[in-house]
This record gives structure tokens, C-alpha cells and sequence, in this order.
């Protein structure tokens, strides 16, 4: 297959990535033939500037930014990166883990697409842009409350709207379930899967 | 005055017409031209606008947190939801994505059915904009008659897999279903006769059209730095002069296999973007014979899912086997499980670089699927696009640079 094809080639820039900018690069890896390097919060920009103006490199499309959440870390998020060099005809991934209340820098200035990515991390994760021009909400609705994707956001959300004939316009309420939000647990039982039968709570206790 | 010079006292002479301020005017979410659900607050300075604020989200139906939720199987027709205009494209970025992780290898007929869809997908989506881009400036015959066309391909994709729209016809490791001989067989008679007929009509009806033209050339010009700096892809860049086109750069599937060119703007206006759309239709004829041709070939029969976890058993082997119909109830209760690790895969939805950015975790449902849209940051771009030009000229901007709000809001 392909992604293996790309293999040396993204080797041979990951190197060179570290090589030139070891203040920034923390670990770099390939995998699928698609390579990811690992970067410092506080190089993020410069090593964005340095991606899209070295000539080896000419990163010269940002593609994406998006987070990861994983709440059982300390750095409970990962920040994203995809770019793309149109001439060179190779990507990018670069990631960034950060706190919850870490001000990222914001990469407006280097690639002007990023803002509504921005935007829109902001808007399902809270983290806050240092720098960004015009940091809204942009997905979810006017007065929204609370950042959707996010583990810890349900599904369900908090609020439902419906059209109150009285009222004669649209109101919100919070979310009223007939039946419980259907999650199924898939583990086998015969893997490994720790069930706590009903009843069975107590049993630990006495002992 | 107006640019903040001191104005002397002599206010009370200027008449009421005289105090000009700029003027706020919401242009949809519900306008004709907004093409669905879009909201853009305008200032504007008489007929000039002056600042663009697209408001988004309006469809926004949190499509990656469900998928968070579901398994990798269950997550598919979501994608036909996002562009409904192409469906098969969208898919094939999100089965892609699974293909990478798992490391399957898809059965040849069921690359080439996936090509001779995703075309299809990319002329019903290009008949709809260049069609609609001539209604939001003024005609109204157009969008008759390509209807008419894609009613004919939607028909196809019925026949494919039973749905006209939102079709969930590939699969993680193939397609759902084989094509009938005779289905290939009307495809392909469509692509010769009756297809190069329509574009020569549609050529006739709209390319040359005086009204047509004066509304579309010379308007929302993007230049090969734009591109780059807004992260233009597809039709966007190629409309400028890049020939850039992931099927050709970083070629998926069997794409390598195919004869095509990829036509190229030379002004980037609205004008030359219409003209890349009508050329890219006639480049996806050409695939879709060449699809054909392929399928009817004996040496391309076969299997169109790649036996294995990921799929299930053939319908006769569950009647007389106890372990593939075990196979058969885990994968559609349970799902396969995604090994561990993180992908990007794209392609090159007839709108642009449509990417899947999947975080799986081992188990049977995908920890992150982050979906990149081409619409998403061509529409960024408005409030850059639309500076200068007048009013009318928006609703042109807007049909060129080709928004779905299914994708864009997500």
C-alpha cells in the first residue's frame, strides 16, 4: 500500500525537522506513513513560521486544528495540528498537550485559516486562544453554555427547545429523558468485564 | 465627517441625507441565495460592502460528538449527511480512514465501484452548484435542467444501493453490495450519449450568456497567495491556476489507474471557477466510462468486501455455519474493534480536500473523528472575498465558492 511507500521520505523530514529545530521538537514519529511531531506550547507559532517559510518544509496550507480530550491526564487536552505543502506534495501532524487552563497561542498571524478552527476549538473545548482576533462561539447556538465535546458534556446535553404556543415563541428547558440515555456496554463478560451485579454492592463492605 | 476629521461646527448645515452611516443588513438564514441555512450580518457602505460576519451553526447537529458514541459501522451514514449533495464522497474519506488503521486491503472490484460512484457523487454535486450559481444571479432554466440530469444519477445510486441521497453503500473493506451488469451497462450508455448532450446544452444555455458573464467575471478573484493563506482546496485553487487535486498528488484507491486531466483556472473569479466545474464534469465522464469498461472486464469480477472482521459472512455460508453466524450478530450488535492509534485520510470531494482525522482506541467505537470541510474555510473567507464588491455580488461569491451547509455546520 501507499502509506508505507511514504515512509522513508517523512523519515527523512522528521530528522531534518529535529535536526533545525530541536528547541521545538520534543518527539516526532511516523506511523501509516504519516508523521507526527510533538511540539513545545510556547514554539508553537515559531516553529508554524518555520514550517511555512523553510524550503524543505513549505507548509504552506493550514488544514486543521482540532483537540483531543483526555480527562485523566493532567494535560487534559491535545491540540492538533494538520497542515499541507501544495509544492512539496507532503503533511504534517503536529501536536501540543495543554492544561485546561493554558492560554494556547493562536496561529491568525501566520495562517490566517486558523481562526475559525479556532474558533471552533473554543467553542467545544474552552480552551482559550492567546492573540485571536475575534474569539466567538461558532457552532453551537447564541447564548450557548458549557463545551460539547468535551468527555465529560453528555450527549444529551443540558437544555431542549420547543416552540411554546402560549409564550408564542421558542423556549429552552432542561433536557427531559422518557427513557435513559442508551449507552450499551459491548465488553464480553467473558473478558475481563467488571460487573457489579445489582445487590452485590455491599458484599466488599462486610468483609 | 465621515473619517473623523473635526467638523468645525458647521453639522446643522449637512442635510439628513447628508449623514450617511453604514448600514447593517442580515442576509439570510432564510435567502434563496444563502443555500440553506446561513446568516450573514453585512455592513455596507450604500451598495458597497464594507464587512462580512458569517454566522454558522444553524445545522449544526454536534455529528462528532454522536459519533463518539456509536460504532465505526454506525457512524457511516453520518457522513452522507454532512455534503448531501455528493454522499459517496464523504464516505469513502470515513471508510478510508478505517481501512488505514486496520490495514485492509479492498478487493479491486470494490475500488473501482467506489471510483465510478465517487464520480457520479462529484458530477451530482457540480450540476447542483454551477446550475444554483446561475439562479442566485438571475436565470432560471438551468437549475430545470440539471435537475433533470441528476435525477437520472440519483436514480443510479438508487439502483445501487436503494437510496437516492443518502446512500450508506460503502463499507469498511468494499462496498455493500455488487452492481447488476445491467446497471453498469446504463451507466455507462448515459455517459456516452446522453451526458455529453446535456453539457453541450448547458454550454450553450449558460456559458456565453451576456447576464451570465457580467455578473461572474472579474468577481471574488483569488489569487495563488489567498489560496494558501485561507487553506483553499479543490475547485477554489484549482480555479486560480494550481493544479492541485489529491486524486492526481496523492492518488487513493485506484485513481493512478485513470485517464484524466485536471482543468485549471487561469483569473480565479467566479467565472473561471464555473468553467473548472463544467471541465471536471466532462474529466468525470471520462472516469466514469473507464469505470465502466473495468467492471465489465472478467478479469475484475469478484468480491466486492474484503472477507474478514470488518465484514460479514456471504448470506449462504450464515445459513449452514454457526461461526459466521456468530460473526454476523457480533459485528452488527457489538462492531469490529479499530486498533489503537490516530489517521488522516482525505480525498478530493468534488468540493474540495474533505479529510477525517480519526483517534481510535482500541475498542469499537472511535475515540475522536474530527471531520475537516472544504466548506468549512472557503466560507471563512467570505468576509475577505466579498470586500469591496457590491451587494449582488455576494450572492455570486457565495454560489462560486460552493457551500453545504450539511458540511460547513457538521
Amino acid at each position: 500500500m501507499l502509506d508505507e511507500a511514504l515512509t522513508p521520505a517523512m523519515q527523512e523530514l522528521g530528522a531534518y525537522l529535529e535536526a533545525k529545530r530541536s528547541d521545538c521538537v520534543v518527539d516526532w514519529n511516523v506511523t501509516l506513513g504519516e508523521l507526527t511531531v510533538d511540539v513545545t506550547l510556547a514554539n508553537l507559532v515559531g516553529f508554524a513560521d518555520f514550517l511555512k517559510t523553510d524550503e524543505t518544509c513549505r507548509f504552506s496550507t493550514l488544514v486543521d486544528i482540532t483537540a483531543v480530550d483526555y480527562p485523566g491526564r493532567a494535560k487534559r487536552f491535545d491540540v492538533v495540528y494538520h497542515f499541507l505543502s501544495m509544492y512539496r506534495n507532503h503533511r504534517i501532524r503536529l501536536k501540543t498537550a495543554v492544561r485546561e487552563e493554558d492560554m494556547v497561542p493562536s496561529l491568525t498571524g501566520v495562517y490566517p485559516a486558523a481562526d475559525w478552527f479556532e474558533r471552533e476549538v473554543f467553542d467545544m473545548y474552552g480552551l482559550l486562544f492567546s492573540g485571536h482576533p475575534d474569539l466567538r462561539r461558532i457552532l453551537t447556538d447564541y447564548g450557548f453554555r458549557g463545551h460539547p465535546l468535551r468527555k465529560d458534556f453528555p450527549t444529551t446535553g443540558y437544555t431542549e427547545v420547543r416552540y411554546d404556543e402560549e409564550a408564542k415563541r421558542v423556549v429552552y428547558e432542561p433536557v427531559k429523558l422518557v427513557q435513559e440515555y442508551r449507552q450499551f456496554d459491548f465488553m464480553s463478560p467473558w473478558e475481563g468485564a467488571d460487573y457489579v451485579l445489582p445487590g452485590d454492592e455491599k458484599e466488599g463492605e462486610s468483609q | 465627517m465621515m473619517d473623523g476629521t473635526p467638523t468645525k461646527g458647521f453639522d446643522d448645515v449637512e442635510t439628513s441625507e447628508q449623514k450617511i452611516r453604514n448600514f447593517n443588513i442580515n442576509f439570510g438564514p432564510q435567502h434563496p441565495a444563502a443555500h440553506g441555512v446561513l446568516r450573514l450580518v453585512l455592513e455596507l457602505d450604500g451598495e458597497i460592502v464594507e464587512r462580512v460576519d458569517p454566522h454558522i451553526g444553524l445545522l449544526h447537529r454536534g455529528t462528532e460528538k454522536l459519533m463518539e458514541s456509536r460504532t465505526y459501522l454506525q457512524n457511516l451514514p453520518y457522513f452522507d449527511r454532512l455534503d448531501y449533495v455528493g454522499t459517496m464522497n464523504q464516505e469513502h474519506a470515513w471508510v478510508l480512514a478505517i481501512e488505514k488503521l486496520t490495514k485492509v486491503e479492498v478487493p479491486r472490484r470494490a475500488q473501482l465501484i467506489r471510483v465510478l460512484y465517487c464520480e457520479i457523487g462529484r458530477i451530482l454535486n457540480h450540476l447542483l452548484n454551477v446550475t444554483t450559481q446561475a439562479m442566485d444571479v438571475g436565470a432560471l432554466t438551468p437549475p430545470l435542467w440539471g435537475f433533470e440530469e441528476r435525477e437520472k444519477l440519483m436514480i443510479f445510486y438508487e439502483r445501487a444501493c436503494g437510496a437516492r441521497l443518502h446512500a450508506a453503500y460503502f463499507r469498511p473493506g468494499g462496498v455493500h453490495q455488487d452492481l447488476p451488469s445491467k446497471l453498469i451497462d446504463d451507466i455507462a450508455a448515459w455517459a456516452t450519449t446522453d451526458f455529453p448532450k446535456f453539457l453541450e446544452d448547458m454550454n450553450e444555455l449558460v456559458t456565453e450568456n451576456r447576464i451570465f458573464k457580467q455578473r461572474n467575471v472579474d468577481i471574488g478573484i483569488v489569487t495563488e497567495q489567498d489560496c494558501l493563506d485561507h487553506g483553499y482546496s479543490g475547485v477554489m485553487v484549482r480555479g486560480s491556476g494550481l493544479a492541485w487535486d489529491l486524486r492526481r498528488a496523492q492518488p487513493y484507491e485506484c485513481y493512478d489507474e485513470f485517464e484524466f486531466q485536471i482543468p485549471v483556472g487561469k483569473n480565479g473569479d467566479c467565472y473561471d471557477r464555473y468553467l473548472v466545474r463544467m471541465a471536471e464534469m466532462e474529466q468525470s465522464r471520462r472516469i466514469i466510462l473507464q469505470a465502466c469498461e473495468k467492471l465489465k472486464d472478467p478479469a475484475n469480477m469478484g468480491d466486492v468486501l474484503a472477507r474478514g472482521k470488518l465484514t460479514p459472512p456471504p448470506r449462504a455460508e450464515m445459513k449452514t455455519s454457526m461461526e459466521a453466524l456468530i460473526h454476523h450478530f457480533k459485528l452488527y450488535t457489538e462492531g469490529f474493534h479499530v486498533p489503537e492509534g490516530e489517521v488522516y485520510a482525505c480525498v478530493e470531494a468534488p468540493k474540495g480536500e474533505f479529510g477525517v482525522y480519526l483517534v481510535a482506541d482500541g475498542t469499537n467505537r472511535p475515540y475522536r473523528a474530527k471531520i475537516r470541510a472544504p466548506g468549512y474555510l472557503h466560507l471563512q473567507s467570505m468576509d475577505y472575498l466579498c470586500k469591496g464588491h457590491q451587494l449582488a455580488d455576494v450572492s455570486a461569491i457565495l454560489g462560486s465558492i460552493d457551500i453545504v451547509f450539511g458540511e460547513v455546520d457538521r
